[in-house]
């Protein structure tokens, strides 16, 4: 094989992956314990959520327009929080509160949408500011009281072994996966996106209703966020007011080092979920390390630079 | 016509919109809080508001130049770290003078760092400065594990008093805006804006791209290194390991909401300065309003993303009338 056939079939998304695998590897060598079926299934799992929520992140960051959603941790907050209030640990009631969740997270998205699309306000800061709403909204309507509980079903088909020792989430994670790829590759939408993604005016000029599509797309995005905080719900069994933080910035960085360029146009949504196993392997092995939470922080960060310096590297200004 | 000239005079003050909204605030803040103007109370405002000013004046020179900042607030936090565990209640002018020079010359080390990585390894400045935020993050922790610190107590007080019945704060933005207007006759500003508003176009046009993206990023770490200073001047030393972090998205709204665009090329730090003012205008106007505690956040996110919204709600509806 020579270098540029080598080239051609080493994608970031395949990168990612073979790199997660060389982590999971490494971990054995730290640790032996580190390596065994359950281990591995966990680590999947814990990378499932952080996928799912990354989905709409990767959607919103092809469409490019300095594309963002800061947002989604609070939707996660919130999908989890209307699940856990609406069912109150009843199992009839899950499917209101799935209902629920994503009709809050459609209506987030879509506010988005209008915001960036309509009143140009900057992707950073208007799903900045939407944070502000959401969390807002949350805290008037709790008062910080979490009363409700977690259906016991949603335990045992998210979190739980579901079938051959595998948990419900990552079956639902990898249907999500087909499902990325058909709406990415397959519709006039996907096509739609990525036309806007690398240059917007150029795909004003040949049709497509711009608009619409940056609308739909950051609706999606809120759509998919509160489908992951529904997700969480059942693995996280309680909520808090911020469940839903420490993946704002993550979903980010798993659509990077998965690939996607922030500048919009190009990239996958399975590059984002070998993005998102890279992230939860080296957070696992810095934990089975024992590190000092300093000493995780400071490699965590060295590492992320090493990561996206591999592939995630602009356009030289001399071409 | 006159629409049209008006609609100029918008596009050449950037910060004009910004201005008049910060009027607008300040008036509804007047009608809340009668004494907002009276020397103690636009002292404390001033005091406690000094280091995001800062912070978000060092923001605005990267977003100008095309880069993006998400490091500035746990740097605030690993320098007041620093600072704090080098000063001591009783420690000597010159032992503070040389922690001063050191906090500074360690921002400006760790902004070089965040320059160089996204300059020369030509990586995408927002997902670089995370990452290096965790670094940060992590320093600040294993300098300070547990919150604490104290300075003399002759500095604050200092830094609390106002000097001839103008508050401090008053000087601080005086001198930025000298700066500024100084540093804009140079050639280099011309660098930076050229760099912000097409780095293609300004490197064929002769203009040292790298090096200029790299200062801004020098610049955003000395600033941050000032935030840190004047913030640790505010609590009269006592820090923690966090202590900045929720400062680093302030500074990117403020830049915006004063006009400055994120796509670089444009603005200036005067924009930076009156958005810092209008975030804590809006604080202020909801506290003294009585806006319920539960619902103080809803409300402030509310009309930021308002104040945000104005502007393309101008355009909208006089698109539509036009129609």
């Amino acid at each position: 094989m020579n270098a540029q056939t080598l080239r051609r079939y080493l994608t970031p998304p395949l990168i990612a992956l073979l790199l997660a695998i060389a982590l999971f590897f490494a971990g054995g060598l730290i640790n032996p314990d580190f390596i065994n079926v359950t281990q591995a299934i966990n680590i999947v799992r814990l990378a499932a959520f952080l996928g799912i929520i990354s989905a709409g992140q990767t959607l919103v960051i092809i469409s490019g327009g300095e594309g963002i959603d800061l947002s989604v941790g609070a939707v996660v907050t919130l999908a989890a929080i209307l699940t856990f209030r609406i069912t109150g640990g009843d199992n009839n009631l899950i499917g209101v509160g799935l209902l629920a969740s994503l009709s809050a997270g459609f209506i987030v998205g879509l506010l988005n949408g209008i915001g960036i699309a309509l009143l140009h306000i900057p992707p950073l800061v208007m799903t900045l500011g939407m944070t502000g709403v959401v969390s807002g909204t949350i805290l008037v309507v709790t008062q910080g009281e979490m009363l409700g509980a977690t259906p016991a079903l949603m335990s045992t088909y998210i979190a739980k072994p579901l079938i051959f020792g595998i948990p419900g989430v990552i079956l639902i994670w990898v249907a999500l996966g087909v499902v990325m790829w058909l709406l990415m590759e397959r519709t006039t939408y996907g096509k739609h996106l990525f036309a806007i993604g690398v240059n917007r005016t150029a795909a004003r000029l040949s049709g497509v209703r711009v608009e619409r599509a940056v609308i739909i797309t950051y609706t999606l995005a809120g759509l998919l966020a509160a489908l992951g905080g529904f997700m969480l719900l059942g693995f996280a069994q309680t909520v808090l007011l911020n469940l839903g933080d420490p993946y704002r910035f993550p979903s980010i960085a798993a659509v990077v080092v998965g690939g996607t360029m922030l500048t919009g146009g190009k990239g996958s949504y399975w590059g984002t979920m070998s993005g998102a196993l890279v992230l939860t392997l080296i957070d696992s092995l810095l934990r089975a390390m024992g590190l000092a939470e300093a000493y995780q922080l400071i490699v965590f960060g060295g590492l992320l630079v090493l990561l996206i310096a591999v592939y995630g590297r602009e356009l030289n200004l001399r071409q | 016509m006159k629409s049209l000239n008006l609609q100029r005079v918008f596009a050449r003050n950037t910060y004009l919109i910004s201005f008049i909204l910060l009027v607008i605030v300040l008036g509804i803040n007047y009608i809340v809080q009668n004494n907002v103007f009276e020397l103690r109370v636009l002292n404390n405002n001033l005091r406690t508001l000094l280091p995001l000013i800062l912070l978000a004046v060092g923001q605005s020179i990267v977003v100008i130049g095309g880069g993006l900042d998400l490091s500035v607030g746990t740097l605030v936090s690993m320098l007041s770290a620093l600072l704090v565990t080098w000063v001591t209640p009783d420690s000597t002018p010159d032992q503070i003078l040389l922690a001063v020079v050191l906090v500074c010359a360690a921002g400006m080390l760790a902004g070089l760092v965040n320059g160089l990585v996204v300059a020369y390894l030509r990586l995408q400045p927002m997902i670089t400065t995370y990452a290096t935020s965790f670094i940060f993050s992590g320093i600040a922790l294993l300098l300070l594990p547990r919150p604490g610190g104290s300075i003399p107590r002759d500095l604050s007080t200092f830094y609390r008093s106002p000097l001839l019945d103008i508050p401090l704060a008053f000087y601080a933005i005086a001198l930025l805006l000298l700066f500024w207007s100084v540093l804009r006759t140079t050639r280099y500003a011309q660098y930076l804006y050229a760099t912000g508003s097409s780095g293609a176009a300004a490197y064929a046009t002769g203009v040292p791209v790298r090096v200029v993206r790299v200062t801004t990023y020098v610049w955003s770490g000395l600033f941050a290194a000032l935030a840190s200073l004047t913030l640790m001047l505010s609590t009269g030393g006592a820090s923690q390991a966090n202590i900045g972090d929720d400062m680093t998205l302030d500074s990117i709204v403020a830049v915006v909401l004063g006009g400055t665009r994120l796509s670089g090329g444009q603005g200036g730090i005067a924009g930076a300065i009156i958005g810092v003012m209008i975030l804590r205008v809006i604080r202020n106007v909801i506290f003294f309003a009585a806006v319920p505690t539960w619902s103080q956040t809803l409300v402030n996110a509310l009309i930021i993303i308002a104040a945000l919204a104005g502007p393309g709600l101008i355009r909208l509806i006089r698109r539509s009338i036009g129609r």
